[in-house]
């Protein structure tokens, strides 16, 4: 079946556009709840329950609260700025969601409709691009207010948003190596159907390129300024940060621009990573569209709603984690997070793919198609730098103090009030002797 | 980082973050997926008040309905935040009674002052909390007021112990 042309096209696409930006605004409000109850789940409440059954009208009854409640206009805020940056914040989030294929493609009476708003050929580029115009909203809205927090807030997330965009877009580089693709909707059949043949086995992304899934999910948490990365907020420093200043509605949208990019961040790792819509141990949805319109498999409207919940699933699943880490984990000091996004990421990511494109050239240049020994011989690469790199991470270099080692003890050393460093050794025997 | 910033050396191992954040993630599921959890769903759920909980006072009254204060005077004088008002008056039968009996529940310390002093058993504090208004004047309960109270009311000691032993 062609794919649809023409004002079928302009008419499919407006529709779809608007279905998708309902549904993914619909998913925000649902993830405000669901992350407000994991909150309560993990500290023993029971989380909002009051408002409709299990509480789901909560969001409803926030909504409503944000919008009747007082805008209020700080009179050094610069105003333009200031009314632009929630725009901002929420814009990026959520035009994202255009190179993200949702489900197998839905035939129709006038041709076959793609599940993905815009199927550009570098897709993979657009999210690179639209990732990083994230930062404007946080930095203009701490800049704009006219308030010491929100500028520290912004300047913050500025500094850190730059820092992990870089690791964010290294670690997708073997992504591409492997699916040799910049199609989005390529690298989801690509992980359907791990083949250049024949289709053979579903191989998610996840496995043979485990660490590059880690180091995007660390990225990902921080671009969007989850905790453990949310120093631009930062409540207990900052007051809340880069939208100290803001109230009602206009704090509202920078809520809603959070989740909408908690959102797509989780559907981006489940696309790239977790095989997309792909249903696991059935080949019934690999149903794979080319770039010039020929159609492979067989797409029915029941394998769309399959695979649209199957897709729904996964990310929900991701955003779930992303809430759990939220609950667990404590803020860094931003001289670790530097270091972590400088000193630590990048060169992880650069190793990473220098090996993995070794590990391609070498299993390539000894004649190996594209199949299931191929993933499994990438997995055992993998695995063994996953393992070397929590050696490595777990080694002090997240959160060793600040002014430590040589140059420590040297600044100790030259002052002459200092007292002599105790010896790590003796000083752990007399702590275990005075207990 | 700036100024003289005591910095604990640490041993390589002590300075774990992979394991440490995994231990955390393991604690935060179980505590996830633990069913039991510990909020009161309070307007449905009460607590089981003690008898002996000092809450909002209650008139005992005769069984013809009137209050069993005789206006003594006692209660608004043991009261130590003044929260009594008495105006004693004297019936055709030469009675006393209250005339104005008025308790500022806003300013009472909910001691059992006045429960204990009494010598009649007439004023009581009572087993009963949420007496919430929405103003203040809501608040000073006047005899008749205090005489509709019908919660139960304070055991100032325990009956099988009177004297606390």
């Amino acid at each position: 079946m062609p794919g649809v042309t023409g004002t079928a096209f302009v008419i499919a696409t407006a529709a779809k556009a608007l279905l998708f930006f309902t549904l993914a605004m619909l998913c925000v409000m649902l993830a405000t709840i669901v992350e407000r109850k994991i909150a309560g789940f993990i500290q023993d409440r029971s989380g909002p329950n009051r408002v409709g059954p299990w509480g789901i009208l909560q969001v409803i009854a926030d909504g409503v609260k944000n919008i009747i409640k007082e805008e209020t206009m700080p009179a050094e805020a610069v105003r333009p700025f200031f009314l632009l940056a929630p725009a901002l914040a929420i814009i990026p989030a959520t035009i994202l969601f255009a190179i993200i294929p949702f489900a197998s493609p839905l035939p129709t009476s006038w041709g076959l409709v793609e599940m993905i708003v815009a199927d550009v050929p570098i897709g993979f580029l657009y999210v690179l691009a639209i990732a990083s115009l994230g930062v404007y909203g946080v930095a203009m809205g701490g800049w704009a207010s006219g308030s010491k927090y929100s500028l520290l807030g912004g300047l913050r997330g500025s500094a850190q948003m730059i820092s992990y965009e870089v690791a964010l877009a290294l670690s997708l580089v073997p992504l591409i190596l492997l699916a040799g693709d910049l199609r989005v909707p390529e690298i989801v059949s690509m992980q359907q159907t791990f083949a250049t043949g024949p289709p053979t086995y579903a191989v998610w992304f996840v496995a043979p390129l485990f660490v590059g899934a880690f180091l995007f999910f660390v990225s990902g948490l921080a671009e969007t300024n989850r905790l453990p990365f949310d120093l631009p907020e930062a409540e207990a420093e900052l007051i809340t940060g880069y939208h100290t200043e803001y109230s009602a509605m206009k704090f509202s949208m920078f809520m809603i621009g959070e989740f909408a990019h908690v959102i797509t961040t989780g559907a981006l790792v489940t696309v790239f990573f977790l095989g997309g819509w792909d249903i696991p141990f059935w080949s019934g949805d690999n149903i794979r569209v080319l770039a010039d319109g020929t159609v492979i498999g067989d797409p029915t409207w029941w394998k769309t709603i399959l695979t649209l919940g199957m897709f729904s699933l996964k990310t929900g699943l991701v955003v779930a984690v992303f809430m759990w880490i939220r609950w667990t984990l404590p803020r860094f000091r931003y001289d670790q997070l530097m270091d972590l996004g400088w000193k630590f990421m990048l060169e992880a990511v650069t190793v990473y793919i220098l090996v993995i494109a070794g590990a391609i050239l070498v299993i390539e240049s000894a004649g190996m198609e594209v199949g299931p020994l191929y993933a499994l011989i990438l997995t055992a690469v993998n695995l063994a730098l996953a393992a070397l790199l929590f050696f490595v991470m777990d080694r002090g270099t997240i959160i060793k103090g600040a002014a430590h080692g040589a140059r420590y003890q040297a600044r100790i050393g030259s002052r002459e009030t200092a007292t002599p460093a105790v010896p790590l050794e003796e000083g752990r025997e007399a702590r275990q002797h005075a207990r | 980082m700036p100024g003289d910033v005591k910095v604990v050396e640490r041993l390589q191992q002590e300075g774990s973050y992979v394991r440490a954040a995994a231990k955390g993630m393991g604690i935060t599921l179980r505590h996830l997926l633990d069913p039991n959890k510990k909020t009161q769903q309070y307007p449905d759920e009460k607590w089981e008040l003690s008898p002996r909980m000092r809450g909002t006072h209650r008139m005992a009254v005769h069984e013809d309905g009137r209050a069993k204060c005789v206006g003594c005077g006692l209660c608004p004088t043991v009261c130590p935040v003044n929260c009594i008002k008495l105006v004693p008056a004297e019936d055709e039968n030469g009675e006393r009674y209250a005339a104005i009996y008025e308790i500022d529940e806003f300013r009472c310390i909910f001691c059992g002052y006045c429960q204990e002093v009494c010598p009649v058993e007439a004023i009581h504090l009572g087993v009963h909390y949420e007496n919430s208004e929405y103003t203040r004047e809501r608040w000073v309960y006047d005899l008749e007021r205090l005489c509709e109270q019908d919660h139960p009311v304070t055991a100032l000691w325990d009956p099988s112990d009177p004297a606390s032993e």
